[in-house]
């Protein structure tokens, strides 16, 4: 580790000024890739403007229209035990990591990191939640920018989450057997007015929504209405753990399990 | 009824409390006053040229002592190598130097450069940055058949070539096996490899050297497997210290799966650099360190070739194997592939003839060496793996057809120089097919079937040669060490005994199971016995613990020296009873004089040779401490049958492992407990193998697999519960506890009985699919399906 100060705001708009302030500065979430980046060298901020002290950001309530609210600061474990009005977020958030992640690492610091085979941004995206920031509300379309990008600017930071809850909705996770990341997953969500899915883990350009299994979806959520629905292996990840050609293909059996077992 | 003492209880591990209570004395924790930390500057190049290193401005840095480089190592020895293996033309095999810091060229990732020793470890780092490397990059040598073709770049210039060695195993049989080859009735052929692993011991590595300038005497702290050995090597052959000037300790090591056996350059860096600069120094190894600079283990690519009679007997076997030594020869690198994986070609199985070619190959990869199996594992697979594959072909049952060709008569001397003493390999199926429940698998499969998932089954015989032996013949076979254990028991005044081994516990339970072997021929309660090892101050020169040989060559030499002690205890006793020296008996730490009722205890008689006011002082010493030496006749030889049924997703390749079931014969068992654990623990790292672990280079010989995001290591849910059962027992002929060894066993038999259960659950679904290459992942799976 490189030497770095750091700051502990209990407050969001001081949480903002010490970014806007800072030449290199890093926010710290839970640190469960951060830390380990510094450790390994890999990145040498001068300054951490640690979260976890902002009330503001933490905690769980359900909106007047139904949605669910996630303070940015949640952590993961937090969300499995406190966010029962959507059953499948809780199970994905159960199943990330183990528990020394599951406590410490935060449901906004995975979005704003946007690691390609992370689980939260399938969630996300397939519910069309709103990410909801220091400075503005961004739809969740708009959000994902590819591997580790995103649309959020340098000194932005994100505040809540808003989930609408779907009708059914399942996540179904295939895990790289070392790292136990999504090799690829599918998240998907039935509303009353269509269906979304999403995949992390499996495209070079990060988690995306799968067009022509919603459009399928949409007008019959069965597992047959899959049938014959392919993704071309192009684009895709291809390294140790599968080809391209094999994540093209367990998007499809994820999406299938996922229907079938959506409740 | 169990025993709850002695040979055969199984007593709970004592060495446990201080290990789950955090009180172990671990090499990590020491710190000596003073001590400053070094940081290695290792190679991200797989090969290059080292045209400049300058550490002017690292050496300038806050808190550095000194900046070391390869320049600094001129005048003392390189990493040794501990055998030498002589190629089936009579020509010895191409040995290349092994700076300490690389010298002229680097050769692998990982590959040390230079050394900063400063205050603080942070401090070391940083200054390291400061290192400015001028390196001309080199094509990287990765591929071990392309290594070898003419006009392939070399990994040391000053060799003829890549090829360590082509070994020929047994030169003689070559014309014999080929001409059953045209004869025989039928013929498989199975192209396979063993897949490169890393041992990844919970503990990584770490050494701590210490110089005392008052008496010149020099001190590694260091987690080794063999603390003399570690003494001997980089004392004669490295820095050139006599051994009554060095110490070497290995105290609490957690784990070292044959990586912790090699004498590492980071050892000797230390134990240099604590002298040049008067400091202690330390080093402890990051995980990531550990990736590429612990030797490897397997990497075999290997076609073998057996040869069946019209009755399915086997006539002949061929093997051609490429064994990767990396880019320099580690301690025991050379015996691995050869020694150690040639002569246990013969399996469970009487083949009349055998030949097996290995050809050793340097590459720009990390040294390869033992771990756990170390050649056997090898053997194994590639074996069992090709008699299943006949046994397919010829739609015959592939336990029948092993059972048919099992060796029944002992000794029983194969065609490939060893002589097995003792086993019955009929019983440890016939216990296999019991606590597998194999009659049921079929009843499972239509289970599994109506899931859609398929089922398979897997079985797996294997034989074990722990204990490598006698010394004057490894010695002819290459080896330049020898290969007996020593033990000191001391008995104390009071009764209480010390026993000295030169065994190494680096997890495997010594310090009960040992003391339960002595308390058994005593009498006395094993609460009285304390094993002390991993120190070169207080043990006599012992060659540690490695090839599951511990408790067959340690145990003996134990044996032997507290039988020493039991005769000079009853020549005392026969003194304080005014008997025959004959008459005296020893029960239940009494001695007594045979058809009278007079007794003394044993420690009436411990007591008596500290204080021998009433002594036979004349006769014999005062005291009660003995040592031996124990070098055995032969290796011994354990065997077992394993069963592995699995389920295979066919919509996504992903294996489960069901059930395992393993029948071993380890012959006497001392501590069954202890014998589970490393069984349980064995089979843990052969499904790692089977399933997961894979050591991955790219062409330019970056590894891809360096950290636990990409390397697969076997979690609690990866396993099942197993059936383990060691009831079987033909105890070893020719050393004094009958016992053989279980250490590796499992991650020898494990492997080919997975690979095996997986090929038959996709055959069982139809799928043309002979063999995948380990590890089994999903990813693979599924692309062999796809064919």
């Amino acid at each position: 580790m490189y030497a770095f100060d750091i700051e502990r705001p209990t407050r969001l708009a001081d949480a903002v000024k010490l970014l806007s302030d800072s030449t290199d500065g890093a926010l710290l979430g839970g640190g469960q890739t951060l830390i380990p980046s510094l450790k390994q060298r890999l990145a040498a901020p001068d300054r951490l403007i640690c979260l976890s002290g902002i009330k503001e950001m933490q905690g769980i309530c359900t909106a007047d229209d139904g949605a669910l609210c996630i303070g940015a600061g949640t952590t993961h474990a937090e969300v499995a035990t406190g966010a029962g009005a959507y059953p499948a977020l809780t199970a994905l958030a159960a199943n990330i990591g183990d528990p020394a992640v599951r406590n410490r690492g935060t449901i906004g610091g995975s979005l704003a990191n946007n690691d390609p085979s992370a689980c939260y941004p399938a969630a996300v995206l397939a519910s069309g939640a709103t990410i909801i920031t220091s400075s503005r509300e961004i739809a969740a379309d708009e959000f994902f920018e590819g591997m580790f990008a995103t649309a959020l600017a340098e000194d932005e930071i994100i505040t809540e989450l808003r989930f609408p809850v779907p009708e059914k909705a399942h996540y179904q996770k295939f895990e790289q057997p070392a790292s136990r990341f999504a090799l690829v997953a599918v998240f998907v969500a039935k509303f009353g007015d269509g269906v979304r899915v999403a995949v992390t883990g499996a495209s070079e350009d990060g988690v995306f929504r799968w067009s022509e299994a919603e459009a399928a979806l949409s007008s019959n959520f069965a597992p047959d209405a899959l049938d014959g629905l392919t993704l071309a292996g192009d684009g895709m990840i291809d390294d140790m753990h599968g080809s391209g050609a094999y994540r093209a293909h367990l998007v499809a059996v994820m999406t299938r399990r996922a229907v079938a077992a959506a409740r | 009824m169990p025993k709850d003492g002695g040979i055969g209880a199984s007593s709970k591990r004592r060495e446990d409390v201080r290990f789950l209570t955090g009180s172990g004395n671990y090499t990590d924790d020491i710190n000596l006053r003073g001590q400053a930390y070094v940081h290695f500057l290792r190679s991200d190049v797989a090969h290059g040229r080292l045209n400049a290193v300058d550490t002017s401005a690292a050496a300038a840095m806050p808190g550095v002592l000194r900046v070391f480089t390869g320049t600094d190592f001129e005048g003392v020895g390189g990493i040794p190598c501990g055998w030498q293996i002589t190629d089936r033309f009579g020509e010895v095999m191409q040995e290349p130097a092994h700076p300490v810091l690389a010298q002229g060229k680097v050769r692998h990732v990982g590959d040390p450069i230079a050394a900063v020793v400063a205050e603080t470890r942070e401090q070391a780092r940083d200054a390291a940055e400061a290192i400015d490397l001028d390196i001309e990059e080199l094509p990287a040598v990765v591929d071990m058949k392309a290594a070898l073709k003419d006009g392939a770049t070399k990994v040391h210039d000053d060799l003829k070539s890549n090829l360590c060695y082509d070994w020929g195993f047994v030169e003689e049989n070559k014309a014999a096996v080929d001409a059953a080859f045209e004869t025989a009735a039928h013929v498989t052929t199975l192209e396979l490899v063993n897949n490169r692993l890393i041992a990844n011991p919970m503990e990584p590595r770490v050494a701590v050297a210490d110089f005392s300038r008052g008496t010149g005497d020099s001190t590694l702290y260091t987690t080794s497997q063999n603390p003399h050995v570690i003494r001997l090597l980089m004392g004669a052959f490295v820095l050139g210290i006599p051994e009554h000037k060095l110490r070497v300790v290995s105290p609490d090591v957690g784990g070292g799966f044959g990586s912790k056996i090699f004498h590492y350059a980071e050892e000797a860096f230390c134990t240099f650099a604590a002298k040049a600069l008067n400091r202690p120094v330390k080093w402890t190894s990051s995980r990531s360190e550990a990736f590429m600079s612990d030797a490897h283990g397997r990497d075999h690519v290997t076609k073998i070739e057996l040869a069946l009679d019209a009755d399915n007997n086997f006539a002949a076997l061929r093997t051609d194997t490429h064994a990767n030594m990396g880019a320099y020869l580690s301690t025991f690198a050379p015996s691995i592939p050869t020694w150690l994986h040639g002569t246990l070609m013969a399996g469970n199985y009487r083949t009349p003839l055998i030949y097996v070619n290995v050809k050793a190959v340097f590459t720009n990869t990390v040294p390869v060496d033992a771990y756990r199996g170390a050649g056997r594992p090898e053997a194994t697979y590639q074996l069992e793996r090709v008699i299943d594959k006949a046994a397919r072909e010829l739609g015959v049952d592939p336990l029948a057809l092993r059972r048919q060709n099992f060796i029944t008569e002992f000794p029983y001397a194969t065609p490939v120089a060893v002589e097995y003493d003792t086993g019955d390999y009929h019983a440890t199926v016939d216990k296999l097919e019991e606590i597998a429940d194999l009659k049921g698998f079929d009843a499972r499969r239509k289970e599994s079937e109506a899931r859609g998932l398929l089922r398979g089954l897997g079985v797996n015989c294997y034989i074990e040669a722990c204990g490598i032996a006698p010394s004057n013949l490894v010695g002819q076979l290459g080896a330049r060490a020898g290969l007996y254990e020593s033990a000191t028991v001391r008995v104390n005044a009071t009764g209480g005994l010390t026993v000295m081994t030169g065994s190494h516990s680096h997890g495997q339970g010594h310090e009960t199971s040992f003391a339960q072997v002595v308390a058994e021929m005593i009498g006395i309660d094993a609460d009285q016995i304390e094993i002390v090892h991993g120190d070169t101050a207080n043990s006599p020169m012992g060659m540690g613990t490695y090839g599951s040989r511990s408790i067959a060559v340690g145990g003996s030499a134990m044996v032997r020296a507290t039988e020493k002690i039991i005769n000079k205890a009853k020549k005392i006793a026969a003194h304080l009873m005014e008997a025959a020296e004959a008459d005296i008996e020893l029960k239940d730490g009494q001695f007594s004089v045979a058809g009278t009722d007079k007794s003394v205890a044993w420690g009436d008689v411990t007591l008596a040779a500290y204080v021998p006011h009433n002594y036979p002082l004349e006769d014999i010493e005062p005291g009660l401490e003995e040592t031996a030496f124990y070098d055995p006749a032969n290796f011994t030889y354990p065997s077992g049958a394993y069963a592995c049924e699995v389920e295979v997703d066919p919509d996504t390749g992903r294996v489960t492992i069901e059930r395992f079931a393993a029948a071993d014969d380890f012959g006497n068992v001392i501590n069954p407990m202890i014998v589970d654990g490393q069984v349980h623990g064995g089979i843990g790292q052969g499904i790692g193998q089977a399933l997961l672990e894979a050591c991955v280079y790219d062409e330019n010989g970056q590894l891809q697999s360096g950290s636990y995001m990409d390397y697969a290591m076997p979690r609690a849910d990866d396993v099942p519960f197993f059936q383990v059962d060691h009831s079987c027992q033909t105890p070893c002929t020719h050393n004094p506890l009958g016992v053989k060894g279980c250490g590796e066993a499992g991650a020898i038999g494990t492997p080919p009985a997975v690979v095996n259960a997986v090929i038959d659950a996709l055959q069982s679904g139809g799928r043309n699919v002979t063999h995948i290459d380990m590890p089994l992942s999903p990813s693979r799976v599924w692309q062999a399906m796809q064919a």
